[in-house]
């Protein structure tokens, strides 16, 4: 069994970026956990009833209260800022890297479809072509996948990406992402979104750049001769 | 002491010889403490349905695809042969929250804490509008019904969450139910009227009838939070209930309010849920914060440490409570610029927790503690309250919500929260009031042992499950066996599974203790804990009408251990001495008019 705090591998630009605010969050609460259980457990001791000793008559301590309000305020609105940042390389839509490149995937019970562009280079056309539960990306360049969703809500979760984007019918949401190195890699669906919610999974295959440019080729030329 | 004539007004229907019948006693009862009985057993009821499918939902995940002890019970539309079905599994996760939250914890301490505490505590003879009271009773049986009933309907119950989140739970076409769907709109939409009228209640009750010399800051904290509790039911719950009908006309007459199908919002009915949902949070923590505040002091002989800025935390975290909801929707493709201003509000709310919590440290500390069931589970309480509300940062920060939303991450958290904080709470004030209600007390010794197995299977439960949320575990699925990289976590599964069982079946203990106490238990007096507030100055349980006169109110409830006193308590009621310590009053000992202050 693993009780490990340790985030799991991540292969995303962002990642670590990400996992570092994890840890900083845990070491901080691990630390104020560890100090009130503590204190908790030695005042349960210290201060057990002990026959002729009377309580003490203490209505509190503006000091304390003063101390106590104002340190945790601290601390968590410069968690907000830190995370601030994070979030907007993450998520703000002008933080989406210029010339990434563009997959389109639609969500359904329980399937994702992504489409690519053809030899136009353009989303849209005749010549597009789509791949069903596989996503297929070139390591070390950004990609941008506009998720839409045909039925009910889905969740886009790339959980050694550090990418969760829900997709939801009517909204075309973009997300973006970018690998650090070739493999497979788990693509699952984290809304409820019915009975077959448990199964609808995916792989996310990370080729090196001239392997994505040689498939792409490949399945363009199919795609081509499909018209 | 004086008579008091101002409060003549509200002791209208004080009958000496009040003696109704059976029905009117036990069934149609006005009384309020007849209706905290009610709504206990009644909840107690409901907690046990919500652990059994619980039960049902762990067995799955610990043993998936293998026939269920008792399964073949089941029809094979829910379990074939015993092995569950991922519909049924889906109705199992829904219908436990749904039973949990609002059949359960909801009455528990609203209904329960709310009827039972505030006219005993406040000096009042009943609620202002008792008959009001019945009918908010009444009608959570009712809507439990319904709810219960969803299971036997053709399609099952409904199974989209108990967030219900649309489209999924808009149409039947996407889940294959249909009428279970509706009925679980229908009972929620009834058991909402409960909450209102009792809500429309209890903050009735506090500001009006408050005994003489019970000023504001004199309310013991128990009721303080049950009336800031009373505030938020009234306000959220409306917001939930038009929420539901639109759904509702959404399922049955083809409105589109939240499908897409005529150009209808699915992200509108998570801002209304969630509107709700949140401050529905605090309305779930909130009273156990207020029994814990109440039986700590008492327990460590000590007044409250920080009485005012207690109050302050509990109505600063009321008002946070409503600009927070967006948190909730990190990732539901609101706009990424909202995220900024969800994450200050929301981590701000890590302020008046810390508050609380300090200061009930602040109370044991230099205090003459007593390790009584009720000291031990509200001990329990902040300890897991501590764990609850430090797993809530993690989440509250965006960027690292992304990773960990919609994981067993946050079924741990809410785990802490709702029963390490708020069921730990329950018990300590079920194992704190027991002789009011009924008038005996609870077995100690069984008590204890409730107690500490209940603390370490606890943990033991849901404490592994961060774990699993690191390591990416979705929440709510079937069978986390589909996914390569859950294979490896399926022997902390089932390690977790066999820990709630033992925590369920720990639970025996506590259901044996509370019924055998109710014929056998040591017979209590007025006072068995030697509290200051006014509901323990009468006898266990309180006649008809509560007080013979209505008391007067001469100081704060956490007078323990006052150095003028002989005694390690003061109550509320007695009046200070006339001649010697002259000079030294710390409550004015003039009565003031109650209301207006």
């Amino acid at each position: 069994m693993n009780f490990s705090w340790l985030m799991p591998e991540t292969v995303s630009t962002f990642g670590p970026a990400l996992d570092d605010l994890y840890y900083v969050i845990l070491w901080i609460t691990g630390i104020v956990f560890f100090i009130t259980e503590i204190t908790l457990v030695v005042f349960l001791i210290k201060y057990r009833h002990k026959e002729g000793r009377k309580a003490e008559y203490i209505h509190g301590s503006n000091k304390a209260e003063v101390i106590w309000t104002t340190v945790p305020f601290v601390i968590v609105v410069w968690l907000a800022f830190y995370s601030k940042g994070i979030w907007d390389e993450i998520r703000d839509p002008d933080s989406i890297p210029a010339g990434a490149y563009q997959i389109e995937v639609t969500a359904k019970q329980f399937e994702w479809n992504a489409v690519y562009s053809g030899i136009d280079g353009k989303l849209g056309t005749d010549d597009d072509f789509e791949s069903r539960n596989t996503i297929h990306i070139p390591v070390d360049h950004p990609v941008q996948v506009n998720l839409n969703a045909e039925d009910v809500i889905h969740s886009f979760f790339l959980p050694e990406f550090r990418v969760k984007q829900d997709a939801v019918p009517g909204m075309r949401t973009p997300v973006w992402f970018q690998a650090t190195r070739t493999g497979e890699f788990t693509l699952a669906c984290a809304e409820l979104c019915g009975l077959g919610h448990y199964r609808m999974k995916g792989t996310v295959i990370v080729h090196s750049k001239s392997d994505f440019q040689s498939w792409l080729d490949h399945q363009q030329v199919v795609a081509g001769e499909d018209d | 002491m004086t008579t008091n004539t101002i409060a003549g007004t509200h002791t209208g229907h004080t009958e000496e010889h009040h003696n109704p019948g059976f029905i009117k006693t036990y069934l149609f009862s006005t009384d309020h403490k007849m209706i905290a009985r009610q709504f206990l057993f009644v909840s107690l009821f409901f907690l046990l349905v919500g652990g059994i499918l619980a039960g049902m939902v762990r067995w799955q995940l610990g043993f998936p695809g293998e026939p269920m002890p008792g399964g073949n019970l089941l029809p094979d539309t829910m379990a074939p042969g015993g092995i569950i079905l991922p519909e049924f599994y889906n109705s199992l996760v829904t219908m436990h929250a749904t039973f949990m939250v609002f059949f359960a914890l909801m009455p528990m301490l609203a209904g329960v804490f709310g009827n039972l505490l505030i006219p005993l505590q406040i000096g009042a003879d009943d609620m202002a509008f008792p008959r009001l009271n019945m009918l908010s009773f009444w009608i959570t049986p009712v809507a439990g019904i319904v709810m219960l009933s969803s299971f036997f309907v053709e399609g099952g119950a409904a199974g989209a969450g108990w967030t219900s989140y649309a489209p999924l739970s808009a149409s039947g076409e996407w889940t294959g139910v249909y009428l279970g769907q509706q009925l679980w709109l229908i009972s929620l939409i009834i058991v909402g009227f409960s909450s209102i009228t009792g809500a429309i209640n209890y903050v009735s009750t506090v500001i009006n009838m408050r005994a003489p010399g019970m000023t504001w800051f004199r309310i013991p904290l128990a009721t303080w939070s049950l009336f800031i509790t009373a505030w938020l039911l009234l306000l959220a719950v409306p917001i939930l209930t038009g929420g539901l009908i639109l759904l509702l006309f959404d399922q049955t007459i083809g409105t589109a309010f939240f499908r897409t199908e005529g150009s209808g919002e699915p992200l509108l009915w998570q801002h209304i849920f969630w509107f709700f949902g949140h401050p529905e949070v605090y309305i779930l923590i909130l009273p156990a914060m207020g029994l814990v505040s109440d039986i700590i002091p008492c327990r460590s002989r000590k007044p409250i440490f920080g009485y005012h800025s207690m109050v302050l935390a509990l109505v600063t975290i009321a008002f946070l409570g409503w600009v927070v909801w967006g948190h909730h929707m990190f990732q539901s493709g609101m706009n990424p610029m909202l995220g900024m201003s969800f994450m200050v509000t929301t981590v701000l709310i890590a302020v008046p927790s810390a508050i609380k919590t300090f200061n009930w440290l602040g109370t044991l500390w230099r205090g003459d503690i007593h390790f009584d069931t009720p000291l031990l589970h509200a001990v329990a309480f902040v300890s897991l309250f501590i764990i609850g509300g430090l797993s809530g940062i993690f989440m509250a920060s965006a960027p690292v919500d992304i990773y960990i939303h919609d994981t067993y991450f946050i079924v741990a958290h809410l785990h802490y929260v709702l029963v390490g904080g708020t069921l730990f709470g329950i018990f300590a004030g079920i194992t704190f009031w027991y002789p009011k209600m009924f008038g005996r007390m609870m077995h100690e010794g069984l008590g204890k042992i409730h107690w500490i197995l209940s603390f370490i299977f606890y943990n033991l439960t849901f404490f592994p499950m961060h774990n699993l949320g690191v390591q990416g575990m979705m929440r709510r699925i079937y069978d986390p066996n589909q996914y390569e990289f859950l294979q490896a976590l399926q022997p902390m599964n089932t390690f977790i599974s066999y820990n709630m069982f033992i925590f369920a079946g720990v639970q025996v203990i506590f259901a044996f203790n509370f019924l055998w106490s109710l014929k056998k238990g040591k017979k209590a007096d007025n006072n068995p804990w030697k509290s200051n507030t006014l509901e323990w100055t009468v006898p266990s349980p309180p006649p008809h009408g509560n007080f013979p006169e209505i008391p007067m109110v001469y100081r704060g409830p956490y007078e323990y251990s006052h150095p003028d006193t002989e005694e390690d308590f003061y109550p509320q009621d007695v009046p200070p001495p006339t001649s010697g310590s002259e000079g030294y009053s710390f409550g004015a000992p003039t009565p003031e008019p109650v209301p207006g202050d």
